[in-house]
């Protein structure tokens, strides 16, 4: 039996976790900025469809770090606007 | 001290550290202190001395940071230009190295000059040389061109000979009967097979073919069909790597390696970062480009710090998708007018930006070294307002209201 390939555990791929609305808005409010002064990542992103994330959520990602062990970032989720490069 | 001692003492504290700093910590003054032991006071001394110290080199508020990865990355790649022809040819295969590589990452290209794969295989499969060379037989894409000998086109009577060769045949695990398969689906005539000699293939081409323009192009047609394998992979390498065989592929073809019975697509791996982002995501595609750029400045000898690399990939990701460190990408997205006209083709951005009417708020450091102006950075960043009101007031807490 072939097992189902999951790209969450793809080594390249860190953990990524939807934070819940109430949860994002303490968070800006403690950076003081607006969502879209976060990182982006596309709706259209493999993992954003993976963990089924909706375009104004906001992600967390842990991050293994080399320098600091695991590090926190966060990306705002937007719809396909910029013209791929 | 004993171990679980120190770890209570870290555990106090922690506030102070990274969880990295932290773990490391332990580790080191555990081997202290079973070397020639240790007492709390020691302990504590050296906690705070590692944390006083680990505080000093935090960067600063307002440190241009950018500034500072461009140089540290900028001033080593200019080592590299010279060294690294001396590299080519060494290995098996060939892959970009040195400068050339580190453009080609910087520059976001659709496709390397040299897509390599790392395939690693699953649990069962890896240390069995024959699975292991079954698999690599089966990703290896075969074309009609890698098992022919001879190959004619006798051009009045329009006949196509295709002479097979048995020991390549043999090689690549391809029967007679798939490529002519394959040549009957090109639809380009009759195939069939020579009576004398079974590997002799003989196409009669169809009447439209026969066009003498249109000859070479069938040449091509017929020589680079595709009889097995997964499209982009031209060549497998099979290497021992410690105590499993891994599979180098040249080509890349990430998502349909993945799905290969016996391949381990958890830890499968590939130098196309573009081919990265669509599969497997833009944070992969981050550690990738991370992982690419440290290598291509490893195998040179040439030692930066990885939070530069960090840098330059965060910014490459920033939108959702990678884009390239140059006038099309990061330099080109820049909010400033004149921050934009700086770099490359400055009459045509500036026309650009007049035509759309755009605005420059001035907000970074090109542009304010351009019109004179303090730049935002470091002290440069803070701004004093007075409010004399309340100088006239006498207000002591004048110095706490921020």
């Amino acid at each position: 039996m072939r097992e189902e390939i999951n790209i969450l555990e793809h080594e390249l791929v860190p953990r990524h976790e939807v934070v819940p609305p109430r949860e994002a808005l303490e968070l800006l409010r403690k950076l003081g900025i607006e969502p879209w002064q976060l990182p982006w990542i596309s709706a259209d992103d493999p993992v954003v469809k993976a963990i089924g994330a909706k375009p104004g959520d906001i992600i967390r990602i842990i991050r293994k770090s080399p320098t600091a062990g695991e590090f926190v970032a966060y990306r705002y989720v937007v719809v396909e606007v910029t013209k791929k490069s | 001290m004993s171990d679980e001692e120190i770890d209570a003492l870290l555990e106090e504290y922690k506030e102070l550290f990274t969880p990295q700093l932290k773990h490391e910590l332990s580790i080191k003054l555990k081997n202290a202190a079973r070397k020639r032991g240790v007492t709390r006071e020691d302990v504590i001394k050296i906690i705070e001395f590692a944390a006083k110290n680990y505080h000093q080199a935090l960067i600063d508020p307002g440190e241009a940071v950018g500034t500072i990865t461009a140089q540290s990355i900028g001033e080593p790649s200019t080592q590299m230009t010279l060294r690294v022809f001396h590299y080519a040819g060494v290995r098996e295969y060939n892959v970009t190295l040195g400068l050339p590589r580190l453009i080609e990452i910087v520059d976001a290209r659709k496709q390397p000059e040299t897509p390599i794969m790392e395939i690693y295989l699953s649990e069962d499969v890896k240390h069995d040389l024959e699975r292991v060379k079954a698999i690599a037989r089966q990703i290896e894409s075969t074309l009609v061109e890698n098992v022919t000998r001879e190959f004619t086109i006798d051009y009045t009577e329009g006949l196509v000979t295709v002479m097979l060769d048995p020991d390549m045949l043999q090689d690549k695990g391809v029967s007679v009967e798939q490529v002519v398969e394959v040549l009957k689906n090109l639809e380009v005539g009759e195939v069939e097979v020579s009576s004398e000699n079974p590997y002799e293939l003989r196409v009669l081409l169809s009447e439209e073919y026969l066009d003498p323009v249109k000859v070479e192009k069938l040449r091509t047609k017929i020589l680079q069909a595709h009889v097995k394998g997964l499209y982009g992979i031209k060549k497998t390498i099979i290497q021992r790597r410690g105590d499993e065989y891994v599979i180098i592929a040249e080509g890349s073809n990430l998502e349909e390696v993945m799905r290969i019975p016996g391949v381990d697509w958890r830890r499968i791996y590939t130098n196309n970062i573009h081919e990265v982002e669509k599969v497997l995501g833009i944070e992969a595609a981050r550690s990738a480009i991370i992982r690419e750029i440290k290598n291509t400045l490893d195998d040179q000898g040439l030692d930066v710090d990885i939070r530069h690399i960090m840098l330059l990939a965060d910014m490459m990701t920033w939108t959702g998708h990678v884009r390239q460190v140059g006038r099309m990408g990061i330099a080109g997205e820049k909010p400033s007018v004149l921050a934009k006209a700086t770099f490359e083709t400055t009459i045509q951005k500036l026309v650009e930006s007049a035509v759309s009417g755009e605005e420059d708020k001035l907000p970074s450091i090109t542009e304010n070294i351009i019109i004179g102006q303090i730049i935002p950075v470091g002290t440069g960043l803070v701004q004093v307002y007075m409010n004399p009101q309340l100088i006239k007031k006498g207000e002591s807490e004048l110095i706490d209201s921020r």
